[in-house]
């Protein structure tokens, strides 16, 4: 979960495409290589997907066909045992909705709490220049880059005198900060996007700061905020320390990669049940992630490749 | 009576204020105005929870790393006291400091490298494929992405079983030649740190190369297609089109990305502690492995932790400087 700011070269103009239009080779020989590079590409997303195969498939798998040395890809008697295993809770004696429900409470709110208080922020840094404007955006890029494990102490010892140890409020405070800095650093590109005219008319027409702010400017950004709070998203649902640190030994407040893990490292090696876990977890991620993908594209455009 | 009288004329058709005079909204938010303090106001709520939980937090890292920090001072049995640099000494002189730095170096050295040029590889690929086949491979490679690292990781552990994972049956059928054979029938990737962070590598690369990958593609869109025209006229190979014309007018891409996965790949965390087992094998920990269970492997040492857990920051932050400086030299900050 970074800022990404890729700059983009200086002072070339876009262009549609980079294949040369000039040189066409003959058909039959765009054809081939036509065809060469999209099995190149066929192969590149097969190898790509083959672990996110493996794991569903696995889950599916009973054990007699996990545990053999002569592996096939697709479970030839499928079974919901695993997934039985997994939300009946035979592991931590909770079922896996505990689990989801603490997940999506932490991330829930941290996402809107972060995107709430970074569009704040953003508008600030899009439409007014003040002084150390510059120094707080340096700063942003900066914080971002401390290394988590190293953070977890000091707010370990902190939270332990706030008394947010073992409390999924720690947590959300935790992943709202944490997930300010990217988002703050893409929704200002979204900010700045919103024509300052749109707002001077209707201030001209008489509409108050607060007007404009939920009229116009709250309008036009939503796309810009929902493609930001999906970077909030996934790192609130997937981040692993912090979680791990706080939560200590009460499974019942785990999140989902916790619980993944605990469920792993108790489980020896139940692969179908793990497998089982890790797919009930994964799932959602990607499915959100499908779900949104054309926005986060444009998120990755707005906030990663900045002209 | 008399004192009314010209207010009201002043007043002319206005509603009878209070004595206050306008409400308190309305004040300040003149004050605001003459003041300019509009943006600062904005700033505030994400400035006090950065400061609080990010800012503050590394201070008392550093402060931490001059002190006895330990259990005792946690529950408050003892007091804290200030032990200099004796902290950061015992680092010095501690083989296991040198071998997790060492894992971690070494072990960026090899993820860097590789998912730059899988993913700058992956980006050319895309940018030559057609409109429908680009956004299905991109959108198979943001999955890899997404996948929480949690379960990537206990995925791959999978993947690397000796009791059925299936990476040890594909090497035994892999022919001779290329290394494979009955040998890496039950290999273990986990129980030495060459194998396990070779395996950290794969996954590593796994995860990030689908934003370089992406980085990349988008960066190639913005070179005019004159340029491999006339390069290509010339007579230039795709081997010199790539140096000669696509690394030069993307190197503050290139830069920034490799200044990136430099940082991450470094402070790399959730993936290695899992692969590892938790914190049980001591030779495969890194760095940053080495300072989390420091810290909360009993008997707790935080202090001790701190001090290696700001050496870790220092080595960052100089990182940061120049993917900082990189930014806003590509104006960034605009």
């Amino acid at each position: 979960m970074t800022i990404v700011s890729v700059p983009r070269p200086r002072s070339w103009r876009r262009s549609r495409s980079s294949r040369p239009r000039s040189l066409r080779p003959r058909s039959w020989r765009r054809l081939a290589r036509r065809a060469g590079l999209n099995l190149v590409g066929l192969l590149v997303a097969l190898v790509t997907l083959f672990p996110i195969f493996w794991m569903v498939s696995t889950a599916f798998k009973p054990a007699t066909e996990w545990y053999t040395l002569s592996p096939h890809p697709l479970p030839s008697h499928p079974t919901l045992a695993n997934f039985r295993a997994v939300i009946d809770g035979s592991v931590i004696g909770l079922p896996y909705w505990n689990f989801l429900k603490n997940s999506l409470f932490v991330t829930l709110v941290a996402v809107v709490a972060s995107s709430l208080i970074a569009l704040l922020a953003a508008i600030a840094v899009a439409r007014f220049r003040f002084r150390f404007r510059t120094t707080y955006l340096i700063m942003l890029l900066i914080v971002q880059m401390l290394p988590q494990q190293a953070l977890v102490i000091a707010l370990f010892i902190d939270f332990r005198s706030w008394n947010l140890l073992d409390s999924l409020i720690g947590l959300i405070l935790v992943y709202t900060t944490f997930a300010l800095p990217v988002t703050i650093w893409m929704l200002r590109n979204f900010v700045a996007a919103v024509p300052r005219e749109l707002e001077e008319a209707a201030a001209i027409d008489g509409a108050g700061p607060m007007r404009v702010f939920w009229r116009i400017l709250l309008p036009l950004v939503s796309p810009g905020l929902v493609a930001t709070s999906v970077f909030a998203f996934i790192f609130a649902y997937n981040e692993f320390i912090f979680a791990l640190t706080f939560l200590g030994t009460d499974t019942a407040k785990f999140t989902l990669p916790i619980y993944v893990q605990y469920f792993y490292g108790r489980n020896g090696a139940d692969w179908g049940a793990i497998m089982a876990a890790s797919t009930l977890f994964t799932i959602p991620a990607l499915a959100f992630f499908l779900l949104v993908r054309h926005r986060l594209s444009a998120g990755l455009v707005a906030g990663a490749v900045k002209g | 009576m008399v004192k009314t009288v010209p207010q009201r004329v002043r007043g002319g058709a206005q509603p009878p204020r209070t004595r206050e005079g306008p409400s308190v909204a309305v004040r300040a938010g003149r004050w605001v105005r003459r003041h300019r303090v509009a943006p600062y106001l904005l700033l505030l709520p994400s400035l006090a929870l950065v400061a609080v939980l990010i800012l503050w937090p590394t201070v008392q890292i550093g402060t931490f790393s001059f002190q006895n920090y330990g259990l005792d001072q946690l529950v408050g049995a003892s007091p804290t006291q200030w032990v200099g640099f004796a902290n950061y000494w015992q680092i010095l002189h501690d083989p296991e400091f040198w071998l997790s730095l060492k894992l971690s170096v070494f072990s960026a050295a090899a993820m860097v490298p590789l998912t730059l040029v899988v993913g700058t590889l992956v980006g050319l690929l895309l940018a030559r494929l057609g409109r429908k086949m680009a956004a299905f491979v991109s959108s198979v490679a943001m999955l890899a992405w997404a996948t929480p690292a949690v379960s990537a990781s206990v995925i791959f552990v999978w993947l690397a079983t000796p009791d059925g994972g299936v990476i040890d049956w594909f090497l035994t059928k892999v022919p001779h030649w290329l290394g494979g054979g009955a040998h890496w029938a039950g290999f273990s990737w986990v129980n030495a740190a060459l194998p396990a962070y070779t395996l950290a590598t794969a996954l590593v690369v796994w995860t990030s190369f689908p934003f370089i990958a992406v980085s990349v593609l988008a960066g190639l869109r913005t070179i005019p297609s004159e340029l491999f025209d006339s390069a290509r006229v010339d007579g230039a190979g795709p081997w010199q089109v790539f140096w000669r014309v696509t690394y030069p007018v993307m190197r503050p891409i290139f830069q920034v990305l490799f200044l990136l996965s430099v940082i991450w790949d470094f402070g790399v965390f959730t993936q290695v502690y899992i692969i590892i087992g938790e914190l049980g094998q001591r030779d495969e920990y890194n760095l940053g492995i080495y300072e989390y269970s420091t810290a909360f492997q009993t008997p707790p040492a935080y202090g001790l932790a701190s001090a290696l857990a700001f050496v870790l920051t220092v080595i960052l932050l100089i990182i940061t400087v120049g993917y900082v400086r990189a930014s806003v030299r590509e104006g960034a900050l605009l």
